[in-house]
């Protein structure tokens, strides 16, 4: 059991929550991320580890509202406590002096970039970030990414806020103005497939994070297998991170969509409970 | 093969195919309470019993048979639980036709005693009014750590609690018992039941830690500093195999222990109720011929499939299935498509599977396992349409754990390798048994793994200066 200790609505789809989990923070290193199951009857779900305080002995959480079981997440409340809390998982990511980083997230994948940007800033990599998401709404982190970048650039597909586009444009831009010796990715697959596409072009090592469907996250079910170097990988256990130049992008794609169905049936029944319960609370 | 002369071995009770394929309940009933009787009563109580050579936990089997004849049900489970203290899942899981009934000597004449029926029975019959905590002697203060919590480390726990050890048993997942919960499925062996037995074990003092990655949450080494001066590994064979053949990362294609974990340990079967979906389709194709391949096949007949089949490169006299379980499976109506291996999987545009390219086979010459070794017949391929495919090839030791303590001897499989006469590890006061040791295999043998490191583990602590040191 984990208690939640801090909730916060960082955008009216993305929520923070700052768990009690002592042995998770105690072990936890940027890239890692916790599986999640929060009640009797519920799946079990991985989230990447924003944040973590050894000494609070705590870990901070960041997921967006897409579907049931996130929408369910984000009704609790400070004060009750999430079932299972299982971490920290996954291999972290190499912390070393490289150079000059960009760092880039996307959409939810802000919150899993930071403490990466975090870690390589302070060990004395120039960092420059780049966030963007679909538009204003979903910005969030601004303040915490700049205070750990030296250089940050905010885009949104829409303009709403920062600059309008697609992070890939600024990144474009970055590489061909400056040295750039690594770039380190997270957000949707897509985003990561044509930053990429993009770094290979410029022949820059790129490291990406992967977020697919798991149940165990240890390694037992291969669930989360994809292909990388031509070769099957469990994202659990032989990632999250790889080499981006790597990834075969289009097949996680597809495998990200293995239970699209039963995703919205969930999110229907759930929905149509919520108005039974308390017709005013559904406002989408 | 007249079977009327030898009268007496009981048929189980099962339920009727048409009924039990619409649920997960369990499928074999068990034995009346005057049949298990009667079928004790046919045992010869042999003064060199045969039977218990065959039983790798050494039951004294005819002692507890002969209580039942008697009718003496409560002595039957105490001598029983001498030796064995899962016997209601033993009872419903253990290959006894490999086991003591393959030894008995009444199995000469082809009509063993049912020694897993009648198991079933007492164990059932003790269950029904209630478990009773044996006594346990007085705690020493001395701290083991159990890591997994599959029927090697209950087991192991349980004696060590039993013995006055303070124990803490390490569980990654949400819930203990191992393959009995997230691999075998309900309508073979009811979860309720492996519950009661972790209650038991429970019972006894010891501490279940789930969710709890050792490895990763927290290592050896640091539990070795809060104080644990033991530690047995049970950690299983979990890591699932694939077939490493193109096109395997297609959606509707799972592990079986992706398939199984979904369905048994998630409650799959029950979505929406449950929140873990599982995808089967109208045709299914279950590839392998073990236990897990049928409980694979059995469960995607329940969950709905229009048509189920194994595919398997042997034949069916070389499947490693229980053959209570082949024959249940057929029953159910799946097709076993034999002397046949999947070359490629072929898929649609949005990455779904549509078919298997398979390759007949024919038996060659015998391998090292003693089977023969199917050989491809060339031009023979050919393709099976389906739209879900369930991989259960085998399980190898996932390195998790192992990767964090690099003294640790494995073998070149990386499995554990233990000193056969006390379960010990190159680590000093480290123990392993079950699966991690011996590869996949039976939950008896794990049972009898963790008893035997128990005993060891208590030998080591009264006398660590005398205890063998393992290579
Ligand atoms: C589908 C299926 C059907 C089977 N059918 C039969 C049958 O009919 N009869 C029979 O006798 N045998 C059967 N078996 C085999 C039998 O179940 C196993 O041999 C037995 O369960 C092995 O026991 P174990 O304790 O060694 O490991 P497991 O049962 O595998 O338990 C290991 C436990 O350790 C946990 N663990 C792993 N790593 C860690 C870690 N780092 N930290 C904490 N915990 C960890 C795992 O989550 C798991 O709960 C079957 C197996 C399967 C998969
Ligand atoms: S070998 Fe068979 S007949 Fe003899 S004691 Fe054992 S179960 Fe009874
Ligand atoms: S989530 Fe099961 S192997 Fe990765």
């Amino acid at each position: 059991m984990a208690q939640i200790l801090v909730k916060e609505v960082l955008t009216p789809q993305i929520k923070l929550m700052v768990v009690e989990a002592p042995r998770v923070a105690k072990k936890a290193k940027p890239g890692q991320f916790v599986v999640i199951r929060f009640h009797e009857q519920g799946e079990r779900i991985p989230l990447t580890i924003a944040d973590y305080d050894p000494d609070a002995g705590t870990v901070t959480i960041i997921f967006q509202e897409v579907g049931k079981s996130t929408l369910h997440l984000g009704e609790m409340e400070e004060g009750d406590e999430i079932l299972d809390f299982v971490g920290p998982l996954g291999r972290e990511i190499e912390e070393r002096q490289f150079g000059h980083v960009v760092c880039v997230g996307g959409g939810v994948g802000i919150a899993p970039i930071y403490p990466k940007a975090r870690a390589l800033s302070m060990l004395g990599n120039r960092v420059t970030s780049i966030i963007g998401a679909r538009t204003a709404d979903l910005i969030f982190w601004e303040r915490e990414m700049r205070s750990v970048s030296d250089e940050l650039h905010v885009t949104t597909d829409d303009g709403t806020y920062g600059e309008k586009g697609f992070v890939t444009q600024v990144l474009e831009r970055v590489v061909k103005e400056e040295q750039v010796d690594l770039v380190v990715a997270v957000g949707p697959l897509i985003m990561m497939k044509m930053v990429s596409l993009l770094t290979k072009k410029f022949s820059i090592p790129t490291l990406v994070s992967l977020n697919p469907i798991m149940v165990d996250g240890t390694g037992m079910c291969g669930c989360c297998r994809g292909t990388v170097n031509k070769e099957c990988k469990f994202t659990c256990v032989d990632g999250p991170v790889f080499d981006g130049h790597q990834v075969d992008y289009d097949e996680l794609m597809a495998r990200q969509r293995t239970y699209l169905d039963e995703e919205q049936r969930a999110m229907e029944i759930w929905r149509m409970k919520k108005v039974e319960e308390e017709p005013t609370r559904v406002t989408r | 093969m007249s079977q009327d002369k030898f009268k007496g071995r009981p048929k189980m009770p099962q339920r009727p195919v048409r009924e039990r394929i619409r649920d997960f309940d369990e499928v074999p009933t068990g034995l009346e309470e005057w049949a298990a009787v009667e079928e004790a009563r046919r045992c010869l109580q042999c003064k060199r019993p045969l039977c218990m050579r065959g039983c790798p936990v050494e039951i004294d089997i005819p002692a507890f048979i002969a209580l039942i004849a008697e009718g003496k049900f409560d002595q039957a489970v105490q001598k029983m639980k001498e030796k064995n203290s899962l016997p209601a899942i033993c009872g419903r899981v253990c290959p006894q036709e490999e086991q003591c009934e393959r030894e008995c000597v009444l199995g000469k004449k082809g009509e063993p005693i049912a020694v897993g029926y009648i198991e079933r029975f007492i164990a059932d019959y003790e269950r029904d009014r209630g478990v009773r905590t044996p006594s346990r002697s007085s705690p020493n203060g001395k701290k083991i750590a159990v890591i997994g919590a599959g029927p090697a480390g209950l087991t192991c726990a349980g004696d060590l609690a039993k013995m006055g050890y303070g124990v803490t048993l390490f569980e990654a997942f949400h819930a203990p018992g191992g393959v009995l919960v997230y691999g075998i499925p309900e309508f073979r062996l009811p979860k309720s039941i492996v519950f009661g037995e972790v209650d038991y074990v429970r019972s006894l003092g010891v501490e279940l830690e789930l969710s709890t990655v050792i490895g990763r949450s927290v290592t050896v080494d640091d539990l070795a500093e809060e104080g644990f001066g033991a530690f047995f590994i049970g950690t299983g064979a979990g890591l699932p195999y694939f077939m490493e053949l193109p096109g395997e990362n297609m959606n509707g294609i799972y592990s079986a222990n992706e398939f199984l974990t979904r369905s048994n340990l998630m409650k799959g079967y029950r979505f929406p109720e449950y929140d873990t979906p599982i995808k089967i389709g109208r045709r299914v194709a279950v590839i392998g011929g073990g236990n897990v391949a049928m409980d694979s096949a059995r469960t995607a007949v329940r969950l709905g499939a229009d048509e189920v089949c194994l595919v398997y490169r042997r034949t069916k006299n070389e499947m490693p299935a229980r053959v209570e379980e082949v024959e249940r499976a057929e029953e159910e109506g799946i097709n076993c498509i034999i002397l046949t291996n999947p070359v490629r999987f072929l898929g649609n545009q949005n990455g779904w599977v549509t078919g298997i390219e398979c390759i007949e086979m024919e038996l060659g010459e015998p391998d090292e396992s003693g089977r023969r070794r199917p050989v491809p017949i060339e031009g023979s391929e050919y393709v099976i349409p389906i739209d879900t495919v369930v991989v259960a090839i085998g399980q190898g030791p996932n390195p998790l754990l192992l990767e964090t303590m690099p003294d640790l001897t494995l073998n070149r499989r990386g499995y554990i390798e233990t000193d056969p006469e006390t379960g010990a590890t190159s680590r000093r006061g480290m123990f392993a048994g079950g699966d991690i040791v011996t590869g996949a295999a039976t939950g008896i043998s794990a049972m009898g793994a963790g008893k035997q490191a128990a005993r060891s583990i208590d030998r080591f602590f009264q006398d660590p200066d005398t205890f063998p040191q393992w290579r």
